[in-house]
């Protein structure tokens, strides 16, 4: 009896070593943060992982910082959220999309502290005017139920942060832009891929009601509005047959204008011009084929490519473009594989790359602070 | 190391000293079986040219298991992929090839899923399962199906055989659980001798579990919990099987129920620590019906085995997050196999035999998928065996080929697919002394892509070829019996490396919206198993067995800079596999008194490819243990057994899948009575 007690005891003693191998973490002090002038840069980061991140390229200091979010916010549980899908810069706010997270983060824009998270279920893109945000969510307004396949577009006022009206319209709606007193919300239909929508719904912002259906294309994603108030609005496309393409909205008869010739998945509007690119699944080659190019608002015929010294190779799968008013740098986020950290590529305006950053993980989507 | 915990351990080392002071004059039952079946055992994983892991229906007593899954924790080279909870998802990946490179038998019959190649363990109970074996490598074995070489690794369960004692002719057992997650989980067997030569048995069980649970999630700057939701379950299984002899030769019928409703946890993330109104969550039904019958026969050199097998899998799917024109996704999913084989086992002379197996498999999936592609898919195994064995070696060397067509009702088919895949194992004792032996095997082998990988709608890709393993294996094992108190010793221990080419991954297509699966990454992996195994036998009243498991692993992306696609992560170890993992239990007996003890203990591993700090998980440790005792006389005739399991009693909060918290300290109950 004795030796098993000591077989024990010696048992019971290495257990206690093992024991004692996780690596002590230091809780990490809240940051304060004094932006003025730059970028920020969301991460979406793949879904189900929780790792939504938010960067910011400082323009005064040239510093890339990373996870200013979690920085300034440390102690929030489980800090930004699962899939960040969309962000805009609306007055001494940021509004953060977070789609998986079912939630509209609301931080001060100079400093990335939190002021308010507002719930809203699978809520997907954002827009803004004349003191008001409107995000649209694919679930289905109170009035409809929690079983209609349409989704809606709810109305936050930018003071009180809550929810005040929300519109139904098609099924999945994505991007959003306002123009001529008007919100334009793309339906996608998404989840019915054998049904996709095909229409931009216009909705009166005073009556807060759709007055209005266009039929542009299927699978409508994002949607931007150019200074001249036209509507330029793209189609995914069915990955098949019909490929993802770029679209023109007159929107004082709210009619269809005219089709890009050249296949488009995400473009930015800045200064007359539109600066696009496209990833293409070629199932033959067994690769994506790129396209980056850029076009003149007033042609539309001819690309001219936008990256002069080859970067474009370097490129796994861009993910998201912006172009500095004031400079004209053009910013390039590159996902890569979506499952680790991507790298944001920034060219002069004439074409030649300067700097590359790493990023979160699947950096897409960037907004400008401190615009003269 | 927290007060709590050390008070843990002195009142964990009372109640041994408790027990091993406590004194009463039992009459010995059955302890020294015990030591010989672990005995018996040891030399069989010894003497395997391939390493083998095996765990008998003794030591799964003493291992906290309510599932088959559960018990795979135990085992070395073992990465259980496990959601939490007691309904969830639970697939094993052996020696970080992936889930798809471990086929799983029944009682010989391989157990498929030729939809996405994976086995849900966590629908296979322990109740009536005798023995799990893991080869890595093919089994040393010469009549078996040809499916038994056509794996990297394998796991092998044995359902029980009834044995019957002198003038009893039926035994019948009557099992229930209960604890945490209001688990309630009353299980029968029924076990009759029709005649000398026909056996019946009958296997049933009901679970049901609201799977909830706290949970706690830690951060240095917060710490809260909450209580995981949508983790229930209720399932069913009934089987049978009836055995006999027929014309001087063996046969044997199973036939197997098992229906399932449960919810898929998903994952905590930042504002759904439960599920926001009106998220409702993910439900699965599984309804799985096999039929399987074998038929033995010896003659003095010549032997065969048949084997055939029917198998119906349905799987019901519904989100209610995702409302379609149609109402909530709602997929439906059949499966069905055709199973036939022939094994021939030829002796040559006293040292030499040959064997000839051939399989021959139909598959076919139906889905209410969009678009659906609706496969069929013909698989022939033909294998050839060598297996020559003389006092202080045995080598067997195998060469598989495999044909597998497919056919697709709409678009494009994955075609015809041959391989030729030559296997090499050997054996050797390099002493006159017979403790120590050396081992060594190498195979080439590869998977298939599975019916997702191809023809999932617009996730599938009919381009892919098969995944390519390439396995070299070098171990020692060491046994020694003893007369003294320590009855036996044993040691295995193996290095092996193996590298992956083609290994098929999910790829972003053309857009964010749409990935497609792709042959990309080349993964190599470096890695070294010990097991150690001390039978101690103090007196006739007390034996222990302590095991030791340990593995030192490295699977490193290799992945080439190709054309059009970067080299992303080159060099940096695969998600999910930790470098250093082990375990250790200890299996007491004193008189009737049970005292399990079991540590299990996975390292730093990282959640994602890029192997950094936001991606770092923290090693994770569980203590369990259980205590109990059996062959109570209850009514006459009638044993009734009791153990009480305490899981993760340290409470320790952690994770297997990142985002996926699993439960802290819980309890069960285990009742059993036979007779």
């Amino acid at each position: 009896m004795r030796n098993i007690r000591r077989y024990l005891f010696f048992t019971l003693v290495s257990l206690g070593i093992f024991v004692a191998c996780r690596k002590d973490t230091v809780p990490s002090t809240e940051e304060t943060f004094h932006f003025s002038r730059g970028m920020y840069l969301l991460n979406e980061g793949n879904m189900s992982m929780n790792k939504a991140s938010l960067d910011f390229y400082d323009f005064t200091t040239g510093i890339y910082e990373r996870d200013v979010y979690k920085r300034a916010n440390p102690s929030l549980v489980l800090g930004l959220g699962d899939v960040g899908n969309d962000l805009k810069l609306y007055g001494s706010k940021l509004y953060i999309v977070v789609n998986a997270s079912n939630k509209i983060e609301v931080v001060d824009a100079y400093t990335a502290k939190r002021i308010k998270s507002i719930d809203l279920v699978n809520c997907r893109n954002i827009a803004s005017a004349n003191g008001k945000i409107y995000v649209s969510s694919y679930d289905a307004p109170v009035s409809l139920g929690v079983n209609s396949p349409n989704g809606k577009v709810v109305e936050i006022d930018t003071l009180s942060l809550n929810i005040e009206r929300e519109v139904s319209v098609g099924r999945q709606p994505e991007g959003l832009a306002v123009s001529n007193d008007k919100l334009y919300v793309a339906n996608s239909g998404g989840y019915n891929p054998n049904a996709y929508e095909r229409t931009l719904s216009v909705i009166d912002l005073a009556l807060f009601k759709e007055v209005k259906r266009i039929d542009v294309a299927i699978n409508l994603h994002r949607v931007k509005a150019a200074e001249d108030g036209k509507i330029y609005v793209t189609s995914r496309g069915d990955y098949k047959a019909n490929h993802a393409s770029l679209f023109i909205i007159e929107t004082d008869t709210d009619s269809l204008m005219r089709q890009l010739a050249s296949p488009v998945s995400n473009f930015w509007l800045d200064d007359g011009k539109i600066y696009t690119y496209s990833t293409e699944w070629d199932s033959n080659g067994q690769k994506n084929t790129m396209l980056f190019n850029s076009f003149l608002l007033t042609d539309l015929t001819t690309g001219f490519p936008y990256i002069h010294d080859g970067t474009e190779s370097r490129i796994t799968m861009p993910y998201g473009i912006a172009v500095d008013p004031n400079t004209k740098r053009i910013y390039l986020a590159d996902a890569k594989n979506y499952v680790s950290p991507g790298t944001l590529y920034e060219f002069d305006a004439t074409g030649n790359l300067i700097n590359s950053f790493e990023t979160g993980d699947i950096p897409a989507h960037m907004c400008f602070l401190g615009l003269n | 190391m927290g007060l709590n915990k050390r008070l843990s351990f002195l009142a964990f080392g009372f109640i041994l000293y408790r027990l091993f002071t406590f004194s009463h004059a039992y009459a010995q039952t059955n302890e020294m079986d015990t030591v010989a079946v672990y005995g018996a055992k040891n030399t069989l994983q010894v003497q395997s040219p391939v390493p083998v892991q095996i765990l008998t229906s003794q030591e799964l007593q003493g291992l906290n298991s309510l599932s088959l899954a559960d018990a795979t924790r135990f085992l070395s080279g073992v990465q259980l992929k496990d959601y939490g909870g007691v309904g969830g998802l639970k697939t094993i990946n052996v020696r970080s090839m992936g889930a798809n490179h471990t086929q799983v038998f029944l009682d010989g019959i391989a157990i498929g899923n030729m939809q996405n190649g994976q086995v849900d363990l966590g629908k296979f109970s322990l109740e009536n399962i005798e023995e799990i074996s893991l080869y890595s490598g093919d089994r040393q074995r010469l009549l078996q199906p040809a499916k038994s070489f056509a794996s990297a690794s394998y796991m092998y369960l044995q359902s029980k055989t009834p044995k019957f004692q002198e003038g009893k002719p039926v035994n019948l057992s009557f099992g229930f659980k209960s604890g945490s997650f209001a688990l309630i989980n009353p299980s029968l067997l029924f076990e009759k001798k029709i005649n000398n030569h026909l056996n019946a048995t009958v296997s049933t069980e009901y679970m049901q579990a609201s799977g909830r649970y706290k949970f706690r999630l830690q951060d240095p700057n917060y710490d809260t919990t909450a209580v995981r939701e949508n983790a229930d379950i209720r399932a069913f299984r009934a089987e049978s099987t009836l055995s006999g002899t027929w014309l001087s030769g063996d046969w044997r019928s199973h036939v197997y129920l098992y229906t399932s409703d449960r919810g898929l946890p998903e994952a905590i993330v930042a504002n759904r620590l439960k599920p926001t109104e009106p998220d409702k969550g993910q439900r699965q039904k599984d309804r799985n019906i096999f039929l399987q019958s074998s038929y033995r026969k010896e003659f003095e050199r010549y032997s065969f085995l048949a084997n055939a097998k029917y198998a119906n899998d349905y799987t019901h799917y519904l989100n209610p997050n995702i409302i379609r024109i149609e109402g909530p996704l709602a997929n439906d999913f059949l499966q069905q196999e055709v199973f036939l084989s022939l094994a021939n086992r030829y002796q040559v002379n006293t040292q030499w035999h040959l064997s000839l197996s051939t399989d021959w498999q139909w598959n076919k999936l139906d889905a209410n998928l969009d678009d659906f592609a609706y496969p069929t898919r013909f698989t022939t195994l033909v294998s050839l065996t060598s297996l020559y064995e003389v006092n202080r070696f045995i080598v067997q060397s195998n060469l598989l080929a495999t044909l597998v067509q497919d056919h697709a009702e709409y678009g494009p088919a994955g075609g015809r697919k041959r391989r030729l895949s030559p296997a090499i194992s050997l054996s050797l004792q390099p002493f006159e002394y017979p403790d120590f032996r050396i081992r060594a095997f190498y195979k080439d082998i590869f998977r298939m892509p599975t019916f997702n990988d191809l023809y999932y709608t617009d996730v599938g890709n009919t381009l892919l070829k098969p995944e390519q393993v390439s396995q070299f294996n070098l171990g020692a094992t060491y046994i020694k019996s003893l007369p003294g108190k320590i009855r036996q010793v044993s040691v295995q221990t193996d290095a092996y490396y193996h590298t992956i080419s083609d290994k098929i991954i999910a790829t972003p297509a053309n857009n964010q919206f749409r990935w497609i699966m792709y042959n990309l990454d080349r993964v190599k992996t470096k890695g070294v198993e010990a097991l150690a195994k001390v039978v101690y036998q103090a007196s006739e009243k007390f034996n222990a067995t302590a095991s030791l498991r340990y593995n030192l692993e490295e699977a490193l992306n290799i992945t080439d800079e190709q054309t059009d696609h970067q080299a992303i992560n080159r060099g940096e170890q695969v998600p999910y596999i930790p470098k250093h993992s082990g375990s250790l239990t200890l299996q007491m007996y004193y008189r009737r008194f049970r005292l399990n003890y079991s540590f299990l203990y996975t390292g730093e591993r990282y959640s994602q490819a890029a192997n950094r700090s936001e991606n770092y998980l923290q090693p994770w440790y569980t203590h369990d243990m259980s205590i109990g005792k059996e062959d109570l006389a209850f009514v006459k005739k009638i044993k009734l057994n009791l153990m009480l399991e305490i899981n993760n009693f340290f409470n320790q909060p952690y994770e297997v899948v990142t985002n996926f918290p699993m439960p802290g300290r819980n309890f069960r109950l285990r009742v059993s009575l036979k007779y």
